[in-house]
């Protein structure tokens, strides 16, 4: 008996789209699970996952056909073995879903992917308020219930708010319970870059990954950000460094960067204005400074913190530091290591970047990204010398710190590192 | 010179006078114009006097089965003047009620016929003497009446309404009730239990066709024991007086039927009090003598508003007075005003057994496209049921397959219109199976049949 694949509504609006192409040939064995074709709407591109298994006995819908209606047969199913019957009297049985939900409902899946970089932005372990029902609906629908607007009583969010969101669709393009490392079709076809005939390899979009891309494409598209940038001469840091390491001396050597966390989070004490989040209802200003370090991994990049580090002398911060960046590369990091914050440093000095500005991690108020130190010509009483000078640029939340603040911010900032004695003040 | 107000109310209904308390509430100046009584048709000629009515018939039916629980009591007899004179006064204690509430909210009373002048002002007519009110919101909540269809007209003697059927001064040996409705099973019930012998003729295929068909055949199996008869399926062929009865000609299953009785009671629908207020004029739309509004309950014409009966089914006196609450906080611009979900709105029906219901029966759920899981379980389940010796009852629940939401709740039985705003409230709250089955219902309660009845949907029903 053979058994219909029906064409798949993507969402609950969908009434046609696009068979963009099979993935499989008529006369394949297909299991459950397997990604069978590709379906696109005015709104994204979906794999098509097999339900039933069997052997794919005829293809009704060729690829790349446009308009086929919702609940179409568009192939057909026998069993093993079985001769592949005619179209007639197949079970009317939709054995083809979108991928989508399977993809989406991964992430509760608990220790399933490595969160990357910090807490969702409007979460703040607050909680969200959705009646059971709604609750049900997005995780059928693989929707984060943060990014739905409630419009019951307090803001609740209700079936109505969960059934007319779209999840966000890129994410969950890639079903996620592929180890394989097969070579899977292109993820981003329904985009404008399609990758065209060019030789690719595609490597699978892991729970970090889709974190990194979504959170901070979401910070990009929606937090307001403007950038200064100041130079810093460091050759009072440099030889305080030295002398601190040569005083420490089996100890764990003291970093400049180290040494920026710490200024930086003595800044943030002196210009509290900055060290803070945006909410809708509220700014949060934060009692500490617990600065962000960004650690590049393999496959992406993770933020650990620094808590408090306006207490915390530099050994301490160097110590936690190291300690945190190897725990990051091995992905060993509890969440509470990485979630929250208050403040990011991103630090590209060693590869010789003289100057970056770069993108807010949120919730926090900004970033400051760091150059690399180097010798360069300045002037001084009317006459050229050579300093060793650090640029660095702030990247500011523009609804938290207003440009006055994040001037202020990096005045502070650059005092300190230029005298570095002031920060034992 | 006219007087003026913030907000206006035409009806003193359970839709206007809520509508007027809430307006009140919010600051506005409110004034309420009534041709009748305050509070309505539900008050005076509805809900509360049937109530009334109803009760002294289940006393009469406890009274017959005395013997039952133990008790040996002679002759029962009873005095229908005074069950009437009951239900008047019951009528006319929460009237007075309404009264006090005006006076309480500073609601003008504005007795008499009223009419709108145009936008934004209204004649009231009483005894030849007309006023003028102004108000920049005017809400028509005139209610609505018996429908009568051609050759089906009430004489006021043996083919009456539910006006006359509330206030019989004998009872029919044989009744005649035309439609199977709220109002036809409720009148027919009071009366069956009463001691007429009771006909019921219903044009569709099943009695209390709005509710879901287990319950419709569930009721006609219980009334049918009680003695009452009933032809479904039946078209009305003629119903005329004949001597100082009346005489119906039907035709059902193919066969033709004469029915004769002392009193028949018209419960063939209603339509809406539309006439002679002036809404032609405004250019208000009415459509089979129902004024057509948006979710919000606005006519169309800037100001101009209407809730309740008026507006169209369901009609239930709890909805027009949700939509009238709900009409006055969006003038007031009151935040986060939702219009009313009418799949939430629970339907009573007050007979022997009560029946009760609120959301999809099970084929409109089927039909709406849902894949359902449909639960049931019999009062003979219930412990408590068994010790009032109310073993007659049966709760079901239908669910959505896919999200557990609950479509709809259908009982019948001892007390289920006092048990389904349990199911009503999960609805609202959107709630789904997990959360009903994870509530604790009181032991022994005939609440309990709810629990198992969603127990059953899942089949993990424990006293079945």
């Amino acid at each position: 008996m053979a058994t219909q694949i029906l064409m798949p509504a993507l969402s609950p609006t969908m009434t046609e789209g696009t068979l963009t192409k099979w993935l499989v040939k008529e006369g394949d064995v297909i299991k459950a699970g397997d990604v069978i074709a590709e379906i696109e709407t005015d709104k994204a591109t979906m794999e098509v996952e097999a339900v039933d298994e069997g052997i794919l006995s005829r293809i009704l819908v060729p690829g790349g056909t446009e308009n086929v209606a919702v609940n179409t047969p568009i192939g057909l199913i026998t069993e093993e073995g079985e001769a592949a019957s005619s179209a007639a009297a197949p079970a009317p049985k939709a054995v083809a879903t979108p991928a989508a939900p399977q993809a989406a409902v991964a992430p509760a899946a608990p220790a399933a992917s490595p969160a990357a970089v910090s807490a969702p932005p409007v979460s703040h372990g607050e909680r969200v308020f959705a009646t059971p029902l709604a609750r049900r609906i997005a995780r059928d629908k693989g929707l984060d219930l943060a990014q739905v607007q409630g419009s019951g009583p307090h803001g609740r969010i209700v079936k109505a708010d969960v059934e007319a969101a779209r999840p966000q669709a890129p994410a969950a393009a890639v079903p996620s319970g592929r180890t394989g490392a097969a070579v899977i079709t292109p993820p981003v076809p329904s985009t404008p870059f399609a990758p065209g005939s060019a030789e690719f390899t595609a490597i699978p979009n892991d729970g970090m990954r889709r974190t990194v891309a979504r959170r901070l494409s979401e910070a990009k598209a929606t937090i307001p950000h403007y950038y200064l940038t100041v130079d810093c001469e460091i050759d009072n840091l440099l030889a305080m460094r030295k002398t601190l390491n040569e005083q420490v001396g089996g100890g764990t050597k003291i970093s400049v960067n180290d040494m920026i966390v710490k200024a930086l989070a003595l800044a943030l004490v002196k210009v509290p204005a900055a060290n803070a989040s945006w909410t809708d209802e509220a700014i949060l200003r934060y009692a500490h400074a617990d600065i962000a370090v960004a650690v590049a991994v393999e496959g992406g990049l993770i933020t650990p913190i620094v808590r408090a580090a306006e207490v915390k002398g530099l050994a301490t911060i160097a110590g936690e530091t190291r300690d945190l960046a190897e725990r990051a590369r091995s992905r060993k990091l509890k969440p509470e290591e990485y979630q929250g914050g208050t403040f990011t440093v991103s630090n590209l000095g060693m590869f010789g970047v003289r100057q970056f500005a770069a993108v807010i991690n949120p919730p926090h108020g900004g970033i400051l990204a760091i150059g690399a130190g180097e010798q360069r010509p300045v002037v001084k009483n009317g006459a050229l010398a050579v300093a060793t000078v650090m640029t660095v640029t702030l990247s500011a939340d523009h609804r938290v710190i207003d440009g006055a603040v994040g001037a202020g911010l990096l005045a502070a900032f650059k005092r300190l590192i230029e005298e570095p004695l002031t920060m034992l003040l | 010179m006219a007087e003026r107000f913030d907000l206006i109310v035409l009806g003193s209904g359970p839709g206007g006078y809520v509508a007027a308390i809430r307006a009140a509430q919010l600051g506005m100046k409110a004034a309420v114009v009534e041709r009748e009584a305050l509070g309505g048709i539900c008050l005076n000629w509805g809900c509360i006097p049937t109530k009334a009515l109803l009760r002294s018939s289940e006393v009469h039916h406890l009274l017959q089965h005395a013997g039952d629980y133990g008790f040996e009591i002679g002759d029962i007899t009873f005095d229908l003047a005074r069950i009437v004179k009951r239900s008047r006064q019951v009528a006319s204690q929460l009237s007075a009620g309404v009264k006090h509430l005006m006076k309480k909210n500073k609601i003008t009373v504005v007795e008499g016929e009223g009419r709108l002048l145009g936008k934004g002002r209204l004649a009231v007519t009483r005894n030849d003497t007309t006023v003028e009110l102004e108000a920049p919101h005017i809400i028509i909540a005139t209610g609505a009446r018996a429908r009568t269809l051609p050759g089906l007209e009430p004489n006021g003697t043996s083919i009456i309404t539910y006006r006359e059927a509330m206030v019989p001064k004998t009872l029919p040996k044989r009744l005649l009730v035309v439609g199977s409705g709220a109002i036809g099973m409720e009148f027919a019930s009071f009366y069956a239990q009463m001691g007429s012998k009771v006909t019921v003729v219903e044009a569709l295929d099943r009695i209390l066709p709005v509710e879901d068909e287990d319950i419709s055949a569930f009721a006609l199996k219980a009334f049918t024991r009680q003695g009452l008869k009933f032809h479904t399926a039946a078209n009305l062929k003629r119903l005329s007086p004949e001597g100082t009865g009346v005489v119906a000609e039907i035709e059902a299953g193919g066969q033709s039927h004469r029915i004769e009785a002392d009193q028949a009671i018209l419960a063939v629908g209603i339509v809406g009090n539309v006439e002679n207020i002036g809404l032609e004029a405004l250019g208000v739309k009415v459509e089979r003598s129902h004024i057509v509004v948006d979710e919000f309950s606005r006519t169309g014409v800037p100001g101009l508003y209407a809730i309740g009966d008026v507006t169209g089914p369901p009609w239930l006196a709890h909805k027009a007075s949700h939509e009238g609450v709900v009409c006055v906080e969006k003038i007031a611009g009151v935040a986060g005003v939702h219009p009313l979900d009418t799949g939430n709105i629970p339907g009573c029906t007050y007979c022997l057994p009560q029946i009760a219901s609120v959301g999809l029966t099970e084929a409109k759920a089927r039909a709406a496209g849902h894949e359902v899981k449909v639960g049931r379980f019999p009062y003979l389940g219930n412990g408590k049921a068994i010790a009032l010796g109310e073993p007659e009852g049966l709760v079901k629940t239908v669910f959505d397959a896919k999200t557990g939401a609950l479509l709809g709740a259908h009982m019948i039985g001892a007390e289920v219109t006092e048990q389904i705003q349990g199911y009503a409230i999960a609805r609202t709250l959107e709630t789904t199976e997990a959360e009903l089955m994870a509530t604790v219902f009181p032991h022994p309660t005939l609440s309990e049949t709810m629990h198992e009845a969603v127990l059953d949907a899942y089949g993990r029903a424990i006293h079945i």
